[in-house]
């Protein structure tokens, strides 16, 4: 499988990536290299293999439903690059 | 400030430090301001990218009061460096990466915590790859590492290795005792083996991954740069242990892994996997190989050949996972709760404009990759398969461990490290073809250590690198120390 330009602008879309025109053909190449590379994989036998979710076998640890944090508001947003009154700033999103 | 001795306490070992501080012939004060002169000469390495003098002599002070009157963790008083991924409260974190250039966190990974704990001294944050994502630490926004290591005879640059780039390359250099690393797909491992000095990537779930920046998260661990393999096992020590706010860590005992170091290996299993032996290797990569088996079964070993039949494979499987759990993890950087933001007109527009701008082409790369292999019609043939294959991986190595064998003994890396810039072509394939004998360990989530082999004919260090089963990092350091008595240290002759 290869990706076209199209391709690439809509998945730089999805990941939020903004792309200019210029960008496109180069992105194209190597995203192709990448995978005309991972391609190999479809030689694989996969038939009734489970995928891998866990490395180390492990039971998903549980804990008491409790609150263990909270009332830092002010340590919150102290990295934000917009905020007010301990809220974070963002552009209009509702009309 | 340069007291007399201060070459020689750069080239203490952790241990002969630790060792000197005890019986007090030595301050902290002392061995960490000979460390911050050295890393002061050293700036041309660019393997710190914040050094932190105030905190470091702070807390060196309070580590000889401690020890003055006979107190202190096990690491009290030894000046560490940390790579820039790792949460450190108050002090500029920015996993080498743009969109991340002013974050200050407002607490501490675990894994620091553990080694402020027991004692250890800041020295600084170490430099590597923008997110960790490379093999030369050549895409940090700091620019690159220079290896202290050259060719003979030659001043050309020479990469480091990478992620971990800084890291390894402060240790080589004497500019800290020794530094922690992160491992997603050999970050540790293979600038270990370039800059000559012994790297562990431990077991998934043996460290935390609390407070580090995420790259991928079932493959990501934690893991000691230090110049000897009973240094190593000492930091691994303190780094290592259960951690509640990270459910993947494991809840068993820390083994005390320098009671290993020097144990016998006679009667141990240790198997040669056939298919690392990759078309086009190197003579001097399968002498050095043939090497290490040689010390090993010297040493009492048994040397036996082994199947591990879907290695090809693993590092396609990789460019998968990988990237996919990176897509994902790397969405939070938007540009609202921390981080550069670039004004759009809209949110989305932010959004794209704070992306596009805040990550290097590596990073958008693997994001775009990974955007693409987890999207609607594509998820089964790539990310599915890729997991498949991941669960067949692993299952060469059960296989192999079930047969007897304790440890698995391979090359570190395909070549010696490299040129800054000889590997930047357009195809991205080229570089990732580096960790293509590192790859397999974290896709089965296995403990692999790197130890120095000896040298090429160039002058530069070479790598051999031992896989262990589960949870038996105590294996490899008492193989990983045989190989070092009979390889020895390797040290960079200073040229900076």
């Amino acid at each position: 499988m290869s990706v076209d330009a199209a391709t690439v602008r809509r998945i730089a879309h999805l990941a939020r990536i903004a792309v200019e025109d210029d960008e496109v053909e180069r992105l194209k190449g190597e995203l192709n290299a990448i995978l005309d590379f991972v391609e190999q994989l479809s030689e694989v036998d996969v038939a009734g293999i489970e995928p891998m979710t866990s490395v180390t076998p492990m039971v998903m640890k549980m804990r008491q439903d409790v609150v263990t944090d909270g009332g830092i508001p002010e340590l919150v947003v102290r990295n934000a690059p917009a905020s007010q009154d301990n809220f974070f700033l963002v552009p209009k999103v509702v009309e | 400030m340069n007291s007399p001795t201060s070459g020689s306490l750069t080239s203490l070992s952790l241990a002969e430090a630790r060792d000197a501080l005890r019986k007090r012939d030595v301050t902290s004060v002392e061995l960490t301001e000979a460390h911050l002169d050295a890393i002061a000469e050293a700036r041309v390495l660019n393997a710190y990218v914040l050094e932190t003098p105030d905190k470091a002599l702070a807390m060196a002070k309070a580590s000889d009061a401690k020890l003055a009157k006979g107190e202190g963790g096990p690491l009290e008083g030894l000046p560490l460096g940390i790579k820039d991924m790792f949460a450190t409260e108050g002090v500029r974190t920015t996993a080498c990466a743009k969109i991340l250039e002013n974050f200050v966190p407002v607490y501490e990974s675990t894994v620091t915590s553990h080694l402020w704990r027991d004692g250890a001294v800041m020295l600084g944050k170490l430099n590597n790859d923008e997110f960790a994502m490379g093999s030369s630490n050549e895409t940090s926004r700091f620019g690159p590492v220079i290896s202290p290591w050259r060719r003979s005879g030659s001043t050309a640059a020479i990469v480091p290795g990478g992620s971990s780039g800084g890291s390894a390359a402060a240790v080589s250099a004497g500019l800290c005792l020794g530094a922690t690393g992160t491992d997603t797909g050999g970050s540790i491992r293979q600038p270990a083996a370039f800059a000559g000095i012994v790297g562990i990537k431990p077991t998934y779930g043996r460290c935390s991954r609390w407070g580090v920046v995420a790259f991928a998260s079932s493959l990501d661990q934690a893991g000691p740069f230090a110049r000897t393999v009973r240094d190593s096992a000492i930091l691994l020590r303190s780094m290592a242990g259960h951690d509640p706010k990270d459910t993947t860590c494991v809840d068993r005992p820390v083994p005390d892994y320098e009671v290993a170091v020097g144990r016998s290996v006679k009667g141990m299993k240790i198997g040669i996997p056939k298919e690392y032996r990759v078309a086009g290797m190197p003579d001097e990569i399968e002498a050095l190989w043939r090497r290490g088996a040689e010390w090993l079964k010297a040493a009492g070993a048994e040397i036996v050949e082994v199947s591990l039949p879907h290695t090809k494979y693993a590092l396609p499987a990789y460019y998968i996972v990988a990237p996919a759990e990176a897509s994902s993890n790397l969405a939070r950087y938007d540009g609202v709760r921390f981080g550069v933001r670039v004004p759009g007109n809209d949110i989305t527009e932010m959004y794209e404009k704070t992306r596009a701008a805040g990550f290097g082409p590596e990073v958008r790369r693997r994001i775009m990759i990974g955007t693409y292999v987890l999207s609607a019609g594509y998820y089964d043939a790539y990310y599915l398969r890729a997991q498949q294959v991941r669960t067949l991986i692993k299952k060469d190595f059960e296989d192999c461990f079930d047969a007897g064998v304790h440890a698995i003994l391979t090359p570190a890396t395909p070549s010696s490290a490299f040129g800054i810039g000889e590997k930047s072509s357009g195809d991205p394939v080229e570089m990732y073809l580096n960790d293509i004998f590192t790859v397999t360990v974290n896709m089965a989530g296995l403990p692999g250590i790197a130890v120095p082999g000896g040298l090429d004919a160039q002058g530069l260090p070479l790598g051999l690198q031992l896989i262990g089963r589960p949870f038996d990092e105590e294996t490899l350091f008492s193989l990983a120390s045989v190989i070092e008595q009979d390889a020895g240290r390797l040290t960079p002759a200073r040229w900076w």
